[in-house]
C-alpha cells in the first residue's frame, strides 16, 4: 500500500515539508518510486511568470537533452527559465541521471493571445508533451517528461522520499508552491518504471492513489479506444483515475462532483431514493465502464488549485484530511497530515466515508464535504 | 451351412452389440414388475419367453443329456425404431436394480442406419464433444493478494446485474438530456439468462414450472432472473399478466405466436424485458427453427396459429430481409416502435465468421439493443444432426473478437454482446459464464444446462436420450403428450430453478471476491483469466499459463 501527502496553503512552501511527512509514514512503502506535483509555483532566482508553461522530466544524456531544446526551438517555444537543482549525486544510488529539468518557456506566437482554458492551447501543451515522450521512447527511453503546463511541475524518481529530496537538494528553498502532492510507491503488480509513479497529470488534471484498481483493464481498454490522445501511458493501473477525472471534467464538462458518481456510483436503490435518482441512474448506466474497483483512496488537484479526496465504495484505504484556514493537509495516515500541519485542531480532522468527495476549495478557507446522497449540483440533472 | 434364406436377416438388420447402448438385465434381481418396460420412451424393452439349456452332470449316473426350463426376460430391440436412446429411465424405476443401459464401447453401427425412410438422422441436444470444453479450460489467476486483499464472498454487497439494452456514449446521453431526445431503454438483469427455449420445444408444464421460478428469483430472492421464450409465442395469459417483465420475446423466422403477441399489446400490464430477433442458432445456423409434428398438439397448434400435426420448419432467413441494412431498418426500428421504443431490441446470431460485420452495422443502428452469439456448442430441440455437429462457430473467439472490435472503437458495451453455446456443458456454469464474461460477454444465455439443472434432463454430449425432437422426452421436459409431461411438476421445477440460480449467484461471487471486483461486472477483465493453451491464448489474447 502506498502513502500519500498533499499540502495546500495560501503562502508558499518547500516541497521537503511534504517529503517529511512522507518520511512520518515511511512504513507505507519500498522505495520503488516518488512522485511529487507542484502546482502555484515559485522560484527563488526567477520571477516566475505563471503564463509560462513548465516542462518537467529527465533527460539521461546530452544527446537526449540537446534533442529536447531543438524540439522546443522548433515547434515555436522560447524558453524564458531553466532551472537548475542543485544535484547532489552522492544520493543517486546507482544511477545515473544527466538532468533532471524544470523550464518555462513562452509559448508559439500563434497561442499567446489565447486564455488558458482555450482547447487548442491546452492540446498544444499536451501533444508537445506527448510528442516528447514518444521521442524519449523512441531512443530507449533517454528522456521522460511528466508534465508540460503552466504554474506546475513534476519530479518523479525511482528511490526513497527524502533521498530524492536530498538528491535535489530540494530543502534548499530554491522551490515553493502553493500546492504539492507526494507519493511513495510501494510496487505491486507492474513495473518498477518512472512513468509508473504517481501522481499523474494530464491537461493540468493531476492525482494519485494508494491502492489498487481491480478494474483497470477493462477501463485502460475503453479509454484507449477514445479519440482523445492523452489517455495513454498505463504503466500503473492508478493512472486511469486522471484520466477519468480529466474526462468527467473537460469531455462531459461535468461538475467535480460528478466525479464520485461515476467511478463509485450508488447502487440502484439508493438511487431510486435520490432526488437526481433518474439522471444518476442513466449517467451511471452510461459511465459503467468507468467504475472503479479495489481499495483506493484518490487524492487530486485541479488547475485552479482546488484539491480533492475521495474514497473506493468498500473504503478499504485510509485517507485523513485536516488544517486550519490559509493550510489544509491531505494524507494516508493521520500523522502524515501532523507532519504537515502540527499547528490545527486535531478533533476537526476528517476521514470520508465511501459517499464523501472532500473538496479544498482554492481559497482555502474551509472545506466541503458533499456526499453523493446530496443533491447533485447540475440544473440539467433536476 | 444353412442357405442364407433361411436366416432372417436384411441389410439393415442390427444385433444388440451394434446399438450405442446394451441393456444390461439381471434375470436373478428382476421381479418381472413391467415398470421398465412401461417407462420406456422408445419401447426398446420386451418381455420374451427363452428358453434355458440345463446340462445334466450327475458324474455316476449313466443318464446322460440336458433338460431345459421356460422363463420370461426382458430383451432390447435391436431395429433402428426401437434401438435403446441410453435414457436410463427403466433403471431409475427398477425397484430392485436389475436393469440398466450401458455405453457400447465397441462400435455404434446405428450410425450408417440412422438414415431410414431416406430421413437425414435429427435429433435434440447438442453437438456431441465430451471432454472439457475451452471454457472450462480457462482459469481465473490474477488473485488479489497483499496491497488489494480479496474481498468476502459471503459479507460484502456485490452489484452483479449487466444491463440489456443499448448504451450510449456519455457525451451523447448529456447531449440527449439536455435536449430532450430519447434515451434508449434499459434493463438491469442478472447475467446468466434462461436462454430461447420455446413454448412448443418444451412441455407446458416446463415452461410455467421455469416461469414461476424466474417469478421467485425476482420476487422473494431479489435475483433479477429473465427468461426468453424461443420462437412459439407466449401463452396469452403470460401476456397479460405482469410476469411479463421477466420474459425476453423472441421473434424468428416462422413468426410464430406473434399474432397473439401483437393483439395482447394493449392489455399488457407491464412491457416485456426485451424482444429477441432471431437470425440464427448456434446449434444450426443457417437453418431455421424445427418443430416437429410430433409435437404440435391441439395446445400447441393453437398458440402458433397453424394446423395440428404438421412439422413446423421456419425458413433458414427472414423473408422480409434482403440483406442486413434490410434487417437493421425494418426489423430492429419496427419492433422498437411496436413497443413505444421502450423495449430493448436485440438480435440473436449464430456464431460465425461474420459475426463482426454484423456487429458493426448494429453499431451504426441507433435502435440495436445487444448482439446474442450463439456458439456452436448450443442446444436444440430438433436439428439435423450434421448441422449440431458440423456447423457452426465456437463462442469464445467470435465473443473476444467482437468485443476487441468494440474496444479499438472505444465503444465495448455500448452494443453489449451476451454469448451462448454450451455454457455449463460440463456442469461448470458460474465457471463457463464467467470466463465468457471477461472476454467480453455482458451476459450468457443458458438453455440446455437450465434443463438439466432444474427438470433432471438426461441428455448429453454422449448421445444420451436426445430424442426431444420427437416428442417422447422420458422426463416430460420437451413432449406435448400429456402423458409423458404430467410426469413433470412444475412446482418442483420452479424450487430447482430458484436453487440453481442461487447457487450460481454464490459461485459468481466466490469467482469475483479473490479477483477483488464486487463494484460491477467483471466484463472485459481480460486480465483475470489465462489458459493453458498457447493457441487458445494467443487467439483470445488472454494469458497463457502452465
Amino acid at each position: 500500500m502506498c502513502r500519500l501527502a498533499l499540502k495546500t496553503a495560501n503562502d508558499p512552501f518547500s516541497p521537503y515539508e511534504v517529503l517529511e511527512a512522507m518520511e512520518a509514514m515511511k512504513e507505507g512503502y519500498d522505495g520503488s518510486g516518488l512522485g511529487l506535483l507542484l502546482r502555484g509555483m515559485e522560484f527563488e532566482d526567477f520571477k516566475y511568470n505563471p503564463r509560462f508553461p513548465i516542462l518537467s522530466g529527465i533527460a539521461e544524456s546530452k544527446k537526449a537533452w540537446k534533442r529536447l531544446d531543438r524540439f522546443m526551438e522548433d515547434r515555436g517555444y522560447e524558453l524564458k527559465y531553466d532551472h537548475k537543482f542543485h544535484t547532489d549525486r552522492s544520493h543517486m544510488d546507482g544511477k545515473d541521471r544527466y538532468r533532471y529539468f524544470l523550464r518555462a518557456y513562452r509559448m508559439p506566437e500563434e497561442f499567446q493571445g489565447k486564455p488558458m482554458g482555450d482547447k487548442d492551447k491546452e492540446d498544444e501543451l499536451m501533444e508537445t508533451r506527448l510528442a516528447l515522450r514518444q521521442d524519449g521512447e523512441k531512443h530507449g527511453g533517454d528522456l521522460s517528461v511528466f508534465s508540460f503546463w503552466p504554474d506546475v511541475a513534476m519530479i518523479k524518481e525511482v528511490g526513497w522520499p527524502l533521498q530524492v529530496g536530498n538528491l535535489l537538494s530540494l530543502h534548499d528553498g530554491q522551490i515553493k508552491s502553493r500546492v504539492c502532492m507526494a507519493q511513495g510507491r510501494q510496487n505491486t503488480n507492474y513495473g518498477i518504471n518512472l512513468y509508473a509513479c504517481h501522481p499523474f497529470f494530464v491537461q493540468g488534471i493531476s492525482t494519485m492513489t494508494n491502492g489498487e484498481n481491480t478494474a483497470f483493464v477493462p477501463i485502460r481498454d475503453w479509454l484507449l479506444g477514445q479519440p482523445f490522445k492523452g489517455y495513454m501511458g498505463y504503466q500503473s493501473d492508478s493512472e486511469v483515475f486522471t484520466h477519468i477525472l480529466h474526462y468527467t471534467l473537460k469531455q462531459l464538462n461535468l461538475p467535480l462532483q460528478a466525479y464520485k458518481h461515476i467511478i463509485t456510483p450508488l447502487s440502484l436503490k439508493e438511487l431510486d431514493a435520490h432526488p437526481q435518482g433518474d439522471f444518476l441512474k442513466g449517467l451511471r448506466n452510461v459511465c459503467k465502464r468507468l467504475i472503479i474497483d479495489g481499495p483506493n483512496a484518490v487524492i487530486g488537484t485541479l488547475p485552479d488549485e482546488t484539491c480533492l479526496l475521495v474514497m473506493d465504495q468498500k473504503k478499504l484505504r485510509p485517507a485523513t484530511v485536516g488544517g486550519r484556514q490559509g493550510a489544509w493537509a491531505i494524507a494516508s495516515e493521520m500523522c502524515g497530515v501532523d507532519a504537515m500541519i502540527p499547528d490545527r485542531d486535531p478533533s476537526l480532522d476528517f476521514q470520508p466515508m465511501r459517499e464523501h468527495t472532500v473538496i479544498i476549495p482554492p481559497a482555502r478557507k474551509e472545506l466541503e464535504i458533499w456526499s453523493q446522497y446530496d443533491q447533485f449540483p447540475l440544473s440539467l440533472a433536476a | 451351412m444353412v442357405p442364407i434364406r433361411s436366416v432372417p436377416i436384411e441389410p439393415g438388420s442390427l444385433t444388440y452389440h451394434d446399438l450405442p447402448w446394451i441393456i444390461e438385465h439381471r434375470e436373478d434381481r428382476c421381479t418381472l414388475c413391467g415398470q421398465c418396460t412401461s417407462v420406456c420412451p422408445k419401447e426398446c424393452l420386451h418381455l420374451t419367453y427363452r428358453r434355458q439349456r440345463l446340462p445334466n452332470l450327475e458324474v455316476l449316473s449313466s443318464k446322460r443329456g440336458s433338460e431345459y426350463r421356460t422363463f420370461v426376460g426382458i430383451r432390447q430391440r435391436t431395429d433402428m425404431v426401437h434401438s435403446c436412446i441410453g435414457c436410463g429411465m427403466c433403471a431409475m424405476v427398477c425397484p430392485n436394480e436389475a436393469i440398466s443401459p450401458v455405453p457400447n464401447t465397441v462400435e455404434n453401427r446405428t450410425l450408417f442406419l440412422n438414415n431410414q425412410k431416406g430421413e437425414a438422422y435429427k435429433r435434440g441436444g447438442r453437438r456431441n464433444t465430451t471432454g472439457a470444453s475451452l471454457l472450462d479450460r480457462i482459469m481465473f489467476d490474477r488473485i488479489s493478494m497483499l496491497t488489494d486483499p480479496a474481498l468476502d464472498a459471503g459479507r460484502h454487497e456485490f452489484t452483479l446485474s449487466t444491463t440489456i439494452g443499448r448504451i450510449l456514449s456519455p457525451e451523447e446521453y448529456l447531449k440527449r438530456i439536455q435536449q430532450g431526445g430519447w434515451i434508449p431503454p434499459t434493463r438491469e438483469v442478472f447475467p446468466f439468462v434462461i436462454g430461447s427455449m420455446s413454448f412448443g420445444a418444451l412441455s407446458p408444464n416446463m415452461w410455467l414450472g421455469l416461469l414461476q421460478g424466474v417469478a421467485y428469483c425476482n420476487e422473494v430472492l431479489g435475483i433479477p432472473v429473465v427468461m426468453c421464450t424461443g420462437e412459439g409465442g407466449c401463452p396469452p395469459w403470460v401476456l397479460k399478466s405482469p410476469y411479463l417483465k421477466y420474459i425476453i420475446l423472441q421473434i424468428a423466422s416462422g413468426y410464430f405466436g406473434w399474432d397473439e403477441i401483437i393483439r395482447a399489446i394493449p392489455d399488457m400490464q407491464c412491457d416485456p424485458a426485451a424482444i429477441e430477433i432471431k437470425y440464427g442458432q448456434g446449434a444450426k445456423p443457417g437453418d431455421g427453427g424445427l418443430l416437429m409434428w410430433y409435437k404440435v398438439s391441439k395446445l400447441i397448434s393453437r398458440l402458433r396459429g397453424v394446423p395440428e400435426g404438421v412439422d413446423l420448419p421456419s425458413p433458414p432467413v427472414h423473408q422480409t430481409l434482403y440483406s442486413i441494412e434490410e434487417s437493421v431498418m425494418k426489423m430492429i426500428q419496427t419492433l422498437s416502435m411496436a413497443f413505444d421504443h421502450k423495449v430493448p431490441v436485440y438480435p440473436k446470431i449464430s456464431a460465425s465468421t461474420s459475426a463482426k460485420s454484423v456487429l458493426n452495422n448494429l453499431v451504426r443502428n441507433p435502435y440495436a439493443g445487444g448482439l446474442l452469439i450463439d456458439g456452436i456448442d448450443g442446444g436444440t430441440g430438433a436439428a439435423y444432426n450434421v448441422s449440431m455437429d458440423a456447423t457452426g462457430h465456437p463462442v469464445a473467439s467470435n465473443v473476444r473478437e467482437c468485443y476487441l472490435d468494440l474496444a479499438a472503437q472505444g465503444m465495448q458495451n455500448e452494443v453489449p454482446i451476451y454469448a451462448a453455446g454450451g455454457v455449463g456443458k460440463n456442469g461448470n456454469v458460474a465457471q463457463n459464464g464467467m470466463a465468457l464474461i471477461m472476454l467480453g460477454a455482458s451476459a450468457v444465455h443458458i438453455g440446455k444446462y437450465i434443463m438439466q439443472a432444474s427438470a433432471g434432463c438426461l441428455g448429453n454430449e454422449q448421445n444420451r436420450c436426445n430424442v426431444c425432437n420427437v416428442g417422447i422426452c422420458p422426463k416430460g421436459i420437451t413432449s406435448q403428450n400429456p402423458k409423458l409431461y404430467r410426469r413433470l411438476d412444475p412446482d418442483k421445477v420452479a424450487e430447482r430453478v430458484a436453487e440453481t440460480f442461487m447457487a450460481i449467484q454464490t459461485d459468481v461471487k466466490k469467482i469475483m471476491a479473490p479477483l477483488g471486483r464486487s463494484q460491477s461486472l467483471p466484463v472485459g477483465m481480460s486480465d483475470a483469466i489465462g489458459i493453458n493453451d498457447k493457441d487458445a491464448a494467443d487467439r483470445l489474447q488472454i494469458k497463457y499459463v502452465c
